[in-house]
This record gives C-alpha cells, structure tokens and sequence, in this order.
C-alpha cells in the first residue's frame, strides 16, 4: 500500500471539511472492504483516507409512519441483512443483502460504501433501483437527494462529488401486494461476485392476474446496474402468464451489454440474464399470488 | 508516520506503534505476537485472517490497524481459557478436521461466532455462515462435523456452565 496520512474526523461537519480540503486526493473509509484491497493492489493510491466509521449518527435504520424507510450510509450490510424491520417490510433488501458476499465482509461493509463504489456487480444495487430508491448526498454547501436510477455514471463512477458523503438511503413505502427478490447468478455460489444479478419488484391487482406495476434492474452486465425499461413496459397493465414472463425474459437481456471478463462471457451472460429474469418474475408472481 | 495506537486483544490493553496502512492482522501477528492470525491471501478471500471484533466475525486482513481502536478483539489465542480448551477447538481435534491448520484459527472462531449468534444453527447454516472461509486440505466434511458435534455439545452444557 501506498503511505497516506489518516485522518478520523468526530463529526460529520468535520470530515465534509476535510473532504472540501483534499477533494480528489482524498478516499473515504467506511468498512474498507472495497476501498482497502484496492489500495493494496495499488489500483487506488489516496493521499488521504478519511475514516468515517466511527460516525454513529449515520447508522440506523428507520420506518418513517406511511412514508418510508430511511437506512443511514454506514449501516451494515449484515445489518440489513438481519434488521426485523426489513425482513418484515422489506424482505426483499434483506434477502438480497444475505448474498453479498460472506458474513464477515458484511459485518463491517456498509450500504453507502456498496452504492458509491459503483461496482457495476454491487449486489444492493439492482434491489434498491427496483425500489426506486434515492440517496442523500451532503456537502459543506448543502444536501441534494437524487433518484438511485440517475446515481451511477460509470464502472466505479457516480454523481457523488469528491466533496459529498452519502448520508442515509430513503426507500418509499410499499404499495400493497408488491414483491420482490433479487436473484444473483454465479458458477459456484458463496462468496462470489455477482456473474449476473436480476432484481425484481411487482405490484399485482387484487386477482393477482394483472400487473399494476413493475421494476427490472440487472447488475454485472453493463457498465452500471441498469434498469430494463423495456422488458417493464411489457409487462406493466398486462396479465401474467408464462409466456408474457419468458418474452419479457428475453427483452430484458436484450437491453443489457454484458462483457466477456474473467468470471464468463457475454454470450452466457446474456443467456443467464434470460434464465434469471424469467426465474425472478416467476418468483414474485409466485409470492404475490400465493397471497392474495 | 508511525502513530500510537491501543487495542484491546483477547480481554488485555496493548499500545502498538503502527503505521496507518498496517492491517490489523499484520499488526496482531508481527508487534504483538499473535501467530494465529494467519495471512494467506491477504485480500478478503480466505478467511484464514478472521478473529472477532466487538462480537463480530471480521476479516481482519481488511481492516486498517486504526480502525480496531477502541474494539473487543478476540484471536484463537483468547479461545482457550485458562489451558482448557473451548468445544469448538476439541471437536476440531477429535473429529480431525484440519490438515494443514492454516485455515483453523478462522473457521474456528467464523463457527464461534455462528454459534454464539444461533446455537441451534443447521448443517446448512453453517456450510453457509462459512462461505467466506475457505480450506484447501480438507474438503470441508470434517470441518462441519467437528463444528455440529461442538454445536450439540455446547447446547448440552449451556443449561449450567456458560463455556
């Protein structure tokens, strides 16, 4: 690693003061998880690294009365892993933070560290954008909250400036009868990157026949977590069949870009992404269904 | 620069002079002697670098020297209480589930931590509580014996003695 000076503000105020100071000389360490490997193979080479793990104020995960949930930025994934509130309300961002991956990463990686990243297999991701999440970023100068859908730009790249933290994620209320699951292909399971990761959330008519709404997102296979407008657009207003699920399968892989890369090829991505998202709709149409 | 820093290892204080970019793991292993901390990857991968911090399954070849200040920590040497060893660390060697040992020291204290969490936990619980633990000598089976059958005895003693 690189030498650095570290630096360990006691408050907010002082490590965005700090982070105004050093702008983009500057990392910020929340678990470290992603951020100290890389220093370690000198692919990030920070003169500064500004450790804000210690801020407590920024760990919570709170139900706003009717309008929500609010998770703070360095709340941990094994946190929201395990939160009864979430497995409760939001079984789905739970069931997909217990695949990121192992429990000893997940005891100090934190939700904000996850997003801001922007590794385009970041496991939150796809959840979270088929919630249609937003994440507050704060400055010196103020905060701004923006839609998860505009937040990534780019493999590792977001619209987080050198001078903003990411302080909590909001997540809206469920309307009723909506589902979701977020599935993650890999060749051998466990701690491994995402391959593939298809995320859905669906909202069903009180039959459980016609969709009323739905959100497809799709990580590791193009430059950042994408939603497949395309493939919702089909199945939004419609009745859910196999057949509708399986074309919608097939256009949602056609939105995606996948790479070939040292975990698979494209061309299996693209297969996979036709497996999941058929297996995913299948799922929450299971779930809505065998609720109502 | 080398700066002090104080960390609190298997229930004892100790002041180290470290630099920043120290990982907690070399710092447990090279200034204060804790060889059962073991460095393999050395990228979050193994497992074989994990002890316990405030309760928690860490990997510790991941954490910066710094960010440990002012936590619990707990490494395989903190397991055995007075020269008797802890179930997990008997079953281990009764039911001969390490080959090489380099593993050992993590999936001993990964499975503490399981079972301290979920005494009741499964076979498939803990086959997937340790995923981030991996052991090229064994193959496994022996290692999930000797923690089931340390799970079950646990439980039998659980009612007096806390263990």
């Amino acid at each position: 690693m690189e030498p650095f000076v570290y630096l360990e503000p006691q408050s907010t105020k002082e490590a965005l003061s700090l982070l105004t100071k050093y702008g983009e000389k500057a990392k910020v360490l929340a678990g470290g998880t992603d951020l100290v490997p890389l220093m370690r193979q000198k692919s990030l080479n920070p003169r500064y690294v500004i450790n804000i793990g210690n801020l407590d104020n920024h760990k919570f995960i709170h139900s706003e009365h009717k309008t929500g949930l609010r998770i703070g930025a360095l709340t941990t994934i094994r946190e929201i892993e395990t939160s009864p509130i979430l497995k409760t309300e939001y079984k789905m961002v739970s069931q997909a933070a217990a695949q990121l991956a192992s429990i000893p990463i997940r005891n100090i990686a934190t939700i904000a560290g996850n997003l801001c990243h922007a590794s385009p297999a970041a496991d939150m991701a796809p959840i979270l954008m088929a919630l249609s999440v937003s994440v507050k970023l704060v400055s010196i100068a103020g905060e701004r909250v923006v839609s998860l859908a505009d937040f990534f730009t780019g493999p590792g790249a977001t619209v987080c400036k050198p001078d903003e933290l990411m302080t909590e994620v909001q997540i809206a209320q469920l309307l009723p009868n909506t589902y979701g699951v977020y599935l993650k292909c890999s060749t051998k399971g466990g701690q491994e990157l995402a391959l593939v990761g298809v995320a859905v959330v669906i909202t069903l008519d009180s039959s459980g026949k016609i969709c009323n709404d739905v959100k497809i997102a799709l990580g590791s296979v193009a430059p950042t977590p994408i939603r497949a407008y395309k493939a919702e657009a089909m199945l939004k207003g419609s009745a859910i069949n196999n057949e509708l699920i399986w074309e919608a399968a097939q256009v949602a892989s056609s939105e995606a870009s996948p790479i070939d890369d040292i975990r698979g090829s494209a061309e299996y991505r693209r297969e996979m992404l036709k497996v999941f998202t058929r297996d995913a709709l299948n799922q929450v149409v299971g779930l809505a269904r065998s609720s109502v | 620069m080398k700066q002090a820093l104080e960390l609190k290892v298997n229930a004892q204080l100790y002041e180290v002079f470290v630099e920043p970019w120290q990982s907690l793991a070399e710092v447990l292993r090279e200034e204060l002697g804790f060889i059962g901390v073991k460095v393999s990857c050395n990228s979050g991968d193994c497992g074989s670098c994990i002890v316990i911090v405030d309760g928690k399954a860490v990997k510790s070849c991941l954490v910066l020297a710094p960010q440990a200040k002012g936590k619990e920590i707990i490494t395989i040497e903190g397991l055995t209480q007075d020269s008797r060893l802890h179930p997990l660390q008997e079953a281990f060697i009764e039911h001969f589930a390490f080959q090489c040992g380099y593993c050992t020291p993590g999936m001993i204290l990964m499975a503490k931590t399981l079972l301290d969490e979920n005494p009741d936990a499964t076979e498939d619980e803990i086959r997937t509580g340790l995923s981030g633990n991996l052991c090229r000598c064994t193959g496994y089976v022996k290692i999930i014996e000797a923690i089931m059958a340390a799970r079950d005895k646990m439980k039998k003693t659980s009612s007096g003695r806390k263990v």
